[in-house]
């Protein structure tokens, strides 16, 4: 059964130094707060997985959280580049990141895989790109027609964070939308943390609806506006002037880290970071 | 009648439009893909069906998404997969007539870079790498590929190849086995190319109004093949570039409202 705890407490409790860790979330439901209080609690030498590192992991990558990343698209969405990922990557600043690069496609297959309790996930994929040396793709005959076909290693987390509409008071999870691959990374991880925007009596959800039962998840934590400046469909839409901004905080080391130190180190909670930021 | 005034990003989304075939499946990547594939919907295309790797099939945004995942795509959309599924049952398992894909490098095969522009380990430009791009490539039935004219992005020798057009010409990508034609078209701001029957190498088929062939030579970074009879894209229409413009204000508006 899932704990009801504060995100603090969730943090804490099941997120480790070295640790691999997938904060899902495909563009929507992006858990922003999980992954500022992991900034704020310190944690070191994660291997971080996300299928589309944007300004989230750019954060953690920046603040020193992570040793390693693995995904299949990064960019900040519809603006550009990610400076702090590409100075951890070319620069080793603030420590050196180690990427291992995929495609979309292999890494849908690799959760699944992961969810599955597989070794691999396989697809046709990978062939006649320069990907292959960047990942640990592998190619295998099928042993029905011969056929040449990618293996990926299974994702298997340590801890899954994802980021949901509601939780009811047992601590089952309902989420839609946009909801990439985020039911794959809590079914393939050994704990997982849920970050809702409220705690209701009933789901009231349809059949069919992506529910997490409660007792495939470790921890639900509230946090309202926890996916900012991503969106949660239904509750708030997405901060593009947030996504703009980023790059011109992002570009310099001095400027990045003010701002991490400012609203991340010196904020209490996530309340206090957007309280702090509709000031400015 | 008064000549209609029109910019070469107009000429170059317009002319991407008109390849949609009214009711294909259309998987879209974002930019200049995402705003043709609109636009072809908006125009002669209604009934075509498209689909972001987000995995919202179906969709009908009324102002381009700035991102894959907008919410705009699955408010408007028929329904919302996940994305194994998007990928495994829909897109690798070839539902898809038409994938269209945006490049920051191509070269003479129509493969694709949109990883680095430089060496991998020290890039001159880090660009987001594949995400759907190389399956899309891969396993839609037809692929548009549609970018700005340069010889920086026409090049001899890509990068980094993320995805796989024509491979090395011939009959190379056939025994790739991939599930797909490949590219059928690419739609620059300058004209349109497409790939030789036999020997799959770019042919530039197409200007567009008031561009010379020697303008499209020189913006291409390999010796370009030049077909015997090059066509002239038709004019932009009256009510084409009506709805692009409406569009593009829609869209502009509803992102800076989202402050």
């Amino acid at each position: 059964m899932a704990k009801i705890l504060s995100l603090q407490e969730a943090i804490a409790e099941f997120v480790r130094d070295g640790d691999t860790v997938a904060l899902e979330g495909f563009t929507h439901l992006t858990p922003y707060a999980a992954g500022h209080e992991i900034i704020r609690q310190k944690r070191r030498n994660l291997k971080l997985i996300r299928m589309t590192p944007d300004v989230l992991y750019d954060q953690m990558i920046g603040a020193g959280c992570a040793a390693k990343l693995q995904f299949s698209w990064g960019g900040n969405p519809g603006v550009g580049s990610l400076h702090r990922l590409r100075d951890a990557v070319e620069k080793g600043w603030p420590q050196p990141l180690e990427i291992e690069e995929h495609e979309h496609a292999g890494m849908a297959v690799a959760y699944a895989a992961g969810a599955s309790h597989l070794p691999f996930g396989i697809l046709r994929g990978y062939v006649g790109t320069d990907l292959t040396p960047h990942t640990t793709v592998k190619f295998i005959d099928c042993p029905f027609t011969g056929e040449k076909l990618a293996a990926v290693k299974a994702i298997r987390p340590d801890v899954s964070i994802i980021h949901a509409q509601k939780a009811d008071k047992a601590g089952n999870v309902l989420l839609w939308g946009i909801v990439g691959a985020q039911k794959e990374a809590i079914m393939a991880a050994g704990r997982s943390i849920v970050t809702v925007e409220e705690i209701v009596d009933k789901l009231d959800a349809p059949p069919n609806a992506v529910i997490l039962p409660t007792w495939v998840v470790s921890a639900v934590a509230q946090v309202k506006c926890g996916a900012f400046p991503s969106y949660t469909h239904g509750y708030y839409p997405r901060s593009n002037a947030f996504y703009k901004q980023w790059d011109g905080i992002s570009k310099d080391r001095d400027t990045f880290t003010a701002w991490i130190d400012k609203y991340i180190m010196n904020t209490k909670n996530f309340d206090e970071f957007r309280a702090l930021l509709e000031k400015a | 009648m008064a000549e209609l005034q029109y910019t070469a990003d107009e000429m170059m989304t317009i002319a991407a439009a008109r390849m949609v075939r009214n009711g294909t499946s259309l998987f879209v990547g974002i930019g200049l893909p995402s705003a043709a594939a609109n636009l072809a919907r908006l125009t002669h295309a209604p009934d075509t069906v498209l689909i972001y790797e987000s995995g919202t099939i179906g969709t009908k945004p009324n102002v381009l998404p700035l991102s894959i995942g907008d919410g705009e795509l699955a408010e408007t959309a028929d329904t919302v997969v996940g994305i194994v599924e998007i990928f495994n049952y829909w897109l690798m398992g070839g539902k898809i007539g038409l994938g269209f894909l945006g490049a920051a490098q191509i070269d003479k095969y129509a493969n694709i870079n949109s990883t680095v522009i430089g060496p991998y380990g020290k890039p001159k430009v880090r660009l987001p790498g594949a995400g759907g791009a190389p399956a899309i490539a891969a396993s839609c039935g037809e692929v548009l590929i549609t970018l700005r004219h340069s010889p920086k992005a026409f090049v001899e020798k890509l990068d980094f190849r993320t995805s796989g057009g024509h491979m090395e010409g011939g009959d190379s990508r056939e025994k790739l086995r991939f599930p797909g034609k490949g590219p059928v078209a690419v739609i620059t701001d300058l004209g349109v190319l497409t790939p030789d029957p036999v020997t799959k190498e770019l042919t530039l088929t197409s200007v567009h109004p008031g561009v010379t062939v020697e303008q499209v030579v020189a913006a291409t970074g390999w010796p370009l093949k030049v077909a015997a009879e090059v066509k002239t894209t038709p004019l932009p229409t009256a009510s084409e570039l009506q709805v692009l413009r409406d569009l593009n204000e829609r869209t502009a508006k509803a992102h800076a409202g989202q402050a």
